[in-house]
């Protein structure tokens, strides 16, 4: 458990990786998360065009 | 050559390879990036003066890097789209922006949790590197909020780009800073003269992280691309027939 404490800076550098590898994790599903709402979006406005159009 | 840019300027083009590329260039990411926290962490030898603190350059250095990088890429996408009107280079610029932005707040962060066991504060006011790279951030919000601003593409496209060309000249001030004024920030480790000065052991994880996030960030780079030329393009046949294919069946 020794180098948890990481010679007495442990705190600074484990929330230095936590913060990186969070905000690393948050683009990745922020980007997906933003095509699927253009892609359906669109999807749903090409299908309420559609119907309207019938 | 040309005929492979042409063919890549066509936004159907490029929405279906940047689909494809994404997911190698962040599978391609994660191995040094694995390797270079598992190394950084625990293989390389703790720094003679700053003991086990000097770990965090490993993330900072990575993220202070991609955070000028994404700028440069923004500030060159935007300045091809202005020039040669090419609306691809415009939605670069667009994507790249916020990428920047949480790449210019990691930096930040991940300096000022470095500063305090080494410098004593976490932040100081009038630190050349500190406050060029404040400024960074600031010209990614100023940028975006333009683009947020302007109901119409193409004008939109345009300020920005602009915005984009005159903030360029914040990176190198950044990169030189702690070379032309007294900073609290220790001085440049691998782009310097008379070579890197830092022990191999500690460079190769940081030169793999640095490899591994460039990586990362050109997967999340394509990705927001993508999104951004499926809605630009909307009006667009090949749009209409992707994503309600029902319709033409």
């Amino acid at each position: 458990m020794e180098f948890l404490s990481m010679g007495g800076y442990g705190a600074y550098v484990w929330t230095a990786y936590a913060l990186t590898f969070a905000v690393v994790i948050l683009c990745l599903a922020q980007g997906r998360r933003r095509h699927r709402r253009v892609f359906n979006d669109l999807r749903a406005r090409f299908r309420a065009a559609a119907e309207r159009g019938k | 050559m040309w005929t492979f840019v042409h063919k890549l300027s066509s936004p159907p083009y490029f929405y279906g390879l940047a689909a494809r590329m994404a997911p190698w260039f962040a599978g391609a990411g994660l191995l040094p990036i694995g390797y270079g926290t598992v190394a950084g962490l625990f293989f390389a030898p703790p720094d003679y003066q700053q003991g086990d603190a000097f770990r965090i350059i490993y993330v900072h250095v990575p993220a202070a890097y991609l955070s000028m990088l994404a700028y440069i890429v923004m500030a060159a996408t935007a300045g091809i789209g202005l020039i040669w009107r090419m609306k691809l280079a415009h939605a670069v610029a667009a994507a790249a922006a916020p990428l920047g932005a949480w790449f210019t707040f990691l930096a930040l962060m991940t300096g000022s949790i470095w500063g305090r066991p080494m410098w004593g504060t976490w932040w100081e006011w009038g630190d050349p590197r500190l406050t060029s790279e404040l400024i960074l951030l600031f010209l990614y919000f100023g940028y975006m909020a333009l683009r947020a601003a302007i109901d119409d593409p193409t004008r939109a496209d345009r300020a920005s780009a602009v915005l984009a060309l005159v903030g360029a000249v914040n990176v190198p001030i950044i990169h030189f800073s702690v070379e032309w004024w007294s900073s609290l920030h220790q001085g440049p480790t691998l782009v310097r003269e008379g070579g890197p000065a830092i022990e191999p052991a500690m460079m190769w994880p940081l030169l793999a992280m640095i490899f591994g996030f460039s990586l990362l960030f050109g997967a999340l780079l394509l990705s927001r691309v993508r999104t951004e030329v499926l809605f630009r393009e909307r009006r667009a046949r090949w749009v209409r027939k992707l994503v309600y294919p029902e319709e033409t069946a």
